[in-house]
C-alpha cells in the first residue's frame, strides 16, 4: 500500500506543505473578522477596552499574515512541479480561479493591510475601520476563490474535455458546483470556531494569572458567546455538507463511516464508534458500533442504509483508515467543543464564568481545538476523494509529475527543515506575544519596518516613536 | 465581455513577459540589497538597509506570483513542462525566498544579539540563493528543454551545466548592482559611500557577465543565431549592443557626479535591455525549442476570463505601487523608526 514512490512521496509533500499553510490563512480569515467586531463595538461605545483588545490581537495578525504569504508563494508553484500532468490537464479551468485568487490577495494586501496594521493614528477611526472591512473583504474573497476550486476538484461541472484535457464551458458552473456552497460556509465556520477558541485560550490564561484583567475578560467572553453559539451551527453545516458529499461522493461517506458492506434490511447503519479498518480485506476489526444511530444523521430516518464500500471498484475507494480516523478527531473534537460552549453558558447563568479557574485551564488546554479539527476536515475530504484528483475523472497516478522518487524525497526532506525552522519560529514569537498580558492603552504593532505598502505610510521612512513591549525590546 | 478577433496568447504573452519584467527590476534591487547585507558590519546600517526595502519589497514579490499563477492559467503546457525540468531550482528558490521573507519578519522580533545574527545569515543567504536560482532558471530555459508527448522528457540534472551557472552569477551580480544602486538612492552617509564604491566594481562585472553571456547564447541553438544575426532580426538586436554600452555610459559619469537616482535607473535600463534582447531570442517560444506561446496556450475561454480581472486590477497594482514609492520616497536615516 505505501511503497513510497514518487506518487506518495509527492502526495506527502503536498499533504505537508498544504497542512502549515492552511493554519495561517484561516487564523487570519477569522481573526480579521474578529478584529472586525472589536472595531466596530469600540466605534460605538467608545470603551477603552475594546481598542486594547483590538491593538493587542493586531499585533498578532501581523505575524500570522506574513507566515501566510510566504508559506502561499508555495503552493503556486507546487502543481507545476510535482503534479505536472494535473497542471497541463485541468490548468485552463482551476489555474484562473487561483489567479484571481492572487489578484484580489494582492489587490488586499496592497491596499488596506498597511492602513490596518500602522494607520490609526493617521487616517482616524472611521476611515481605518473602513481598511479593516475591506481586508476581512478580502480575506473572505481570497477564501472563496480557494474554495471554488477544491470544491470543482470535488464535485466538477461546467467542463468539456479534449484530448484528455478539461475546458471551460460555463464559468459560472464551474465556480458555483454542487458542493461549493457547502464547503465554503463549512470552511469559515471553522475559521470562525478555530479563532474563538485561540482567544478563548490567551483569555483564559491571563484570567488564570490576574482575574480583573478587563481585556482578558472580554476576549474569555467573547469567545465563550462563540463556542456557545458558533460550535452547533458549525455542526450542522457540516451535516448538510455530509448529505450533499453522501449524494456525490458516495465512497467517501462510506470510507468515513468504515462501512464495507450492505447491512441486512430493516437494520440501519449503525454509528461505529471505533475500528480499525482493514483495506486488504475489506472489513472492520475490533468494531464498536451503536445500531440505527448512522441512518439518523446519514439518511435522517430509522432504517436507511447506504452504499457500502465493497459495492464500489476496489481501486475507486479511498484508503478507508485515514479518512475513518480523521472523520472521527474532527467530530470529536466538534461535540467536545460545543459541550464547552454549553458548560461556558451554565457558569455564565450561575455568574461563575470568570471564576472557575478548572474551566479556564480546560479552555487553555483546548486552545488549538479548532485548527486541528480544520487540519482532520481538510484530511476527510482530500484523503476521500482518493484516488482521485478531479473527483471520478482523473486519477492522482495520472497527475504526478515525471520526477524521479529521489528528487522528490530530497526536497520533502528540504521542505521539513526549511519549514521547521520557520515555523518554530512563527509559534515561538506568536506564543510570546500571547504570553504578554493585554493592558490599557495598549499600542498597535511594533513600529518595526512593515510589509505591505499602505495608502498611508507606515513607520519605515517616517519618524515614529517606538511602541515596543519591554519583553519585545532587542537586544542592546 | 468578449475578446473575438484579438490574439488572445500573444496579448497574455505580452502581459505576463511584463509582469516578469517588473519582478526582475523591482524585486531585483531588493534582493540584491539582501545579497549585499552581510558586507555591512555595522547593525545601524544593516536596519538602514532594511528599512529601505521594507515598505516594497512584499508587492514586489508579489510578481512573481502572478507570474507563476498566470503561466498555470494561460499556458499550463508551459507551466507543466518548465517547472519539473527545473524542478530542484525552483524549489530551492522557494525555499530560499521563505527563508529571506520570514527573516525580514523576525530579525526585529528576536531578543538576543545571536538570534538577530542568525536571521541577518538567513536574509542574505535567501536573497542570494534566489538570485542564483533565478539564474540558474533563465540558463536553464535558454539552453532548451527536452519535450517528448506534451511533457518533460529529461533528467534530474540537465540544468546544471556551465552555461546556466554563468547566468546564475551574471543575475546575482547584477542583482547585487541593482541593489548597490538602490541604496545610493536611498541612503546618506558611509553607507552611501560604500555602495558607490561597490556599484562600481559591481557594475564593471555585470557588464562583463552580459558579455559571456551574449557571446555562448547564439552558439546553444542554431535559431538563436539565425534571429541575431540574420536578416531582419539583425535590424532588432543590433541596436541592442549599442544602447548597453551609452547606459553604461551614463551610468559611469552620474556615479563620478555623485548622482543619486540616475545610476538606479541606469541599472534598471540595463536590465530592461538585457529583457528585450532574450525576448528577441525566445519569440515565439516559450519553451524553446519545440513550444510556441500558441501551443503552450489554454483555450480561449480561459484565457478571456482571466483577462478581464487582469484589464480591471494590473492598472490599479500599478498605480498603486507607483503610490507607494512616492509615499516612502526620500532618504532612510539611521535609528528613524524603532529603537
Amino acid at each position: 500500500m505505501f511503497s513510497l514512490d514518487a506518487l506518495q512521496l509527492a502526495r506527502i509533500q503536498f499533504a505537508f506543505t498544504v497542512g502549515f499553510h492552511i493554519i495561517f490563512p484561516a487564523f487570519s480569515i477569522g481573526l480579521a473578522a474578529y478584529l472586525m467586531v472589536l472595531e466596530a463595538a469600540w466605534l460605538r461605545t467608545r470603551q477603552q477596552v475594546y481598542l486594547d483588545t483590538y491593538q493587542y490581537w493586531l499585533k498578532i495578525f501581523a505575524v500570522v499574515f506574513g507566515v501566510g504569504v510566504v508559506s502561499g508563494l508555495v503552493m503556486s508553484y507546487e502543481f507545476g512541479t510535482n503534479w505536472s500532468q494535473f497542471s497541463y490537464k485541468v490548468g485552463p479551468i482551476l489555474g484562473p480561479l487561483l489567479g484571481y485568487e492572487t489578484l484580489t490577495a494582492f489587490f488586499l494586501e496592497a491596499g488596506f493591510l498597511g492602513v490596518m496594521l500602522f494607520g490609526m493614528k493617521r487616517v482616524g477611526p472611521g476611515l481605518h475601520f473602513a481598511a479593516t472591512c475591506l481586508v476581512v473583504i478580502g480575506t473572505h474573497i481570497s477564501a472563496a476563490w480557494i474554495l471554488a476550486s477544491n470544491s470543482w476538484m470535488q464535485t466538477p461541472q461546467g467542463y468539456r474535455i479534449v484530448d484528455g484535457r478539461y475546458f471551460p464551458e460555463d464559468w459560472v458552473k464551474i465556480i458555483f458546483n454542487p458542493s461549493y456552497p457547502y464547503r465554503f460556509v463549512h470552511m469559515l465556520g471553522a475559521t470562525y470556531v478555530s479563532v474563538a477558541f485561540v482567544v478563548g485560550a490567551v483569555g483564559a490564561y491571563h484570567l488564570l494569572r490576574d482575574r480583573n484583567n478587563r481585556s482578558a475578560r472580554l476576549m474569555f467572553s467573547m469567545a465563550m458567546w462563540m463556542a456557545l453559539v458558533a460550535a452547533p451551527l458549525q455542526i450542522i453545516a457540516g451535516d448538510v455538507q455530509g448529505d450533499n458529499t453522501l449524494q456525490y461522493q458516495p465512497q467517501k461517506v462510506a470510507a468515513m463511516e468504515g462501512d464495507w458492506q450492505r447491512q441486512p434490511a430493516g437494520e440501519g447503519e449503525p454509528l461505529v464508534l471505533f475500528a480499525l479498518p482493514d483495506q486488504a480485506n475489506q472489513k472492520n476489526n475490533f468494531e464498536i458500533a451503536v445500531p440505527h444511530v448512522g441512518s439518523l444523521y446519514l439518511t435522517h430516518s430509522w432504517a436507511g442504509t447506504i452504499k457500502p464500500l465493497k459495492e464500489f471498484k476496489p481501486d475507486e475507494i479511498p484508503f478507508v483508515p485515514v479518512v475513518f480516523f480523521a472523520f472521527r478527531i474532527m467530530v470529536g473534537l466538534g461535540l467536545l467543543m460545543f459541550a464547552v460552549g454549553g458548560v461556558g453558558l451554565l457558569l455564565r447563568r450561575k455568574g461563575r464564568i470568570f471564576q472557575a479557574r478548572w474551566f479556564q485551564r480546560i479552555m487553555v488546554a483546548m486552545g488549538p481545538a479548532g485548527f486541528i479539527a480544520m487540519l482532520a476536515g481538510w484530511t476527510v475530504t482530500e484523503a476521500g476523494r482518493q484516488p482521485f484528483t478531479v473527483y471520478g475523472l482523473l486519477r492522482t497516478a495520472d497527475s504526478v509529475s515525471p520526477v524521479g522518487a529521489p528528487g522528490v524525497g530530497i526536497s520533502l526532506v528540504a521542505f521539513v527543515v526549511i519549514y521547521a525552522v520557520v515555523f518554530s519560529a512563527a509559534v515561538i514569537f506568536l506564543l510570546r506575544l500571547m504570553a504578554v498580558p493585554p493592558h490599557p492603552g495598549e499600542s498597535g504593532p511594533p513600529a518595526i519596518p512593515h510589509r505591505s505598502a499602505g495608502i498611508t505610510p507606515g513607520p519605515a521612512g517616517a519618524t515614529q516613536e517606538p511602541a515596543l513591549t519591554p519583553d519585545l525590546a532587542p537586544a542592546e | 465581455m468578449t475578446f473575438e478577433g484579438y490574439d488572445l496568447a500573444l496579448i497574455w504573452a505580452a502581459l505576463l513577459g511584463f509582469a516578469v519584467l517588473a519582478y526582475v527590476v523591482l524585486d531585483g534591487f531588493d534582493l540584491g540589497t539582501g545579497i549585499l547585507f552581510m558586507a555591512e558590519h555595522g547593525s545601524d546600517e544593516r536596519d538602514v538597509m532594511v528599512n529601505s526595502i521594507a515598505p516594497v519589497w512584499d508587492g514586489n514579490e508579489t510578481w512573481l506570483v502572478l507570474g507563476g499563477g498566470g503561466l498555470f492559467a494561460v499556458f499550463p503546457l508551459a507551466y507543466a513542462v518548465i517547472l519539473p525540468a527545473l524542478y530542484p531550482v525552483i524549489i530551492t528558490m522557494l525555499l530560499s525566498l521563505i527563508m529571506r521573507g520570514v527573516a525580514f519578519e523576525f530579525r526585529f522580533r528576536t531578543n538576543t544579539k545571536r538570534g538577530r545574527f542568525w536571521w541577518d545569515v538567513a536574509f542574505c543567504g535567501g536573497s542570494t540563493g534566489a538570485a542564483f536560482c533565478q539564474g540558474l532558471a533563465l540558463g536553464g530555459l535558454l539552453q532548451g528543454i527536452h519535450v517528448e508527448n506534451n511533457a518533460y522528457a529529461g533528467g534530474w540534472w540537465d540544468w546544471l551545466t556551465p552555461f546556466t551557472i554563468l547566468c546564475g552569477v551574471a543575475v546575482v551580480v547584477g542583482y547585487a548592482l541593482l541593489g548597490s544602486c538602490w541604496l545610493i538612492w536611498r541612503t546618506t552617509g558611509r553607507l552611501q559611500d560604500s555602495s558607490r564604491l561597490q556599484a562600481r566594481a559591481l557594475m564593471i562585472a555585470t557588464l562583463a557577465l552580459i558579455v559571456a553571456v551574449s557571446i555562448w547564447t547564439p552558439f546553444l541553438n542554431p535559431r538563436f543565431a539565425a534571429r541575431w544575426f540574420g536578416w531582419p532580426g539583425i535590424a532588432l538586436t543590433s541596436p541592442v549592443p549599442v544602447l548597453v554600452a551609452l547606459t553604461a555610459w551614463v551610468f559611469w559619469r552620474s556615479l563620478l557626479q555623485k548622482h543619486h537616482l540616475t545610476p538606479l535607473l541606469c541599472a534598471q535600463a540595463l536590465f530592461v535591455l538585457c529583457y528585450i534582447g532574450l525576448g528577441i531570442s525566445f519569440y515565439p517560444w516559450i519553451v524553446p525549442p519545440s513550444i510556441t506561446i500558441w501551443d503552450a496556450a489554454s483555450p480561449s475561454s480561459s484565457m478571456a476570463f482571466l483577462l478581464v480581472g487582469a484589464i480591471v486590477m494590473m492598472p490599479i497594482i500599478l498605480a498603486y505601487s507607483a503610490y507607494a514609492y512616492w509615499i516612502f520616497r526620500g532618504k532612510v536615516e539611521v535609528g528613524m523608526n524603532y529603537h
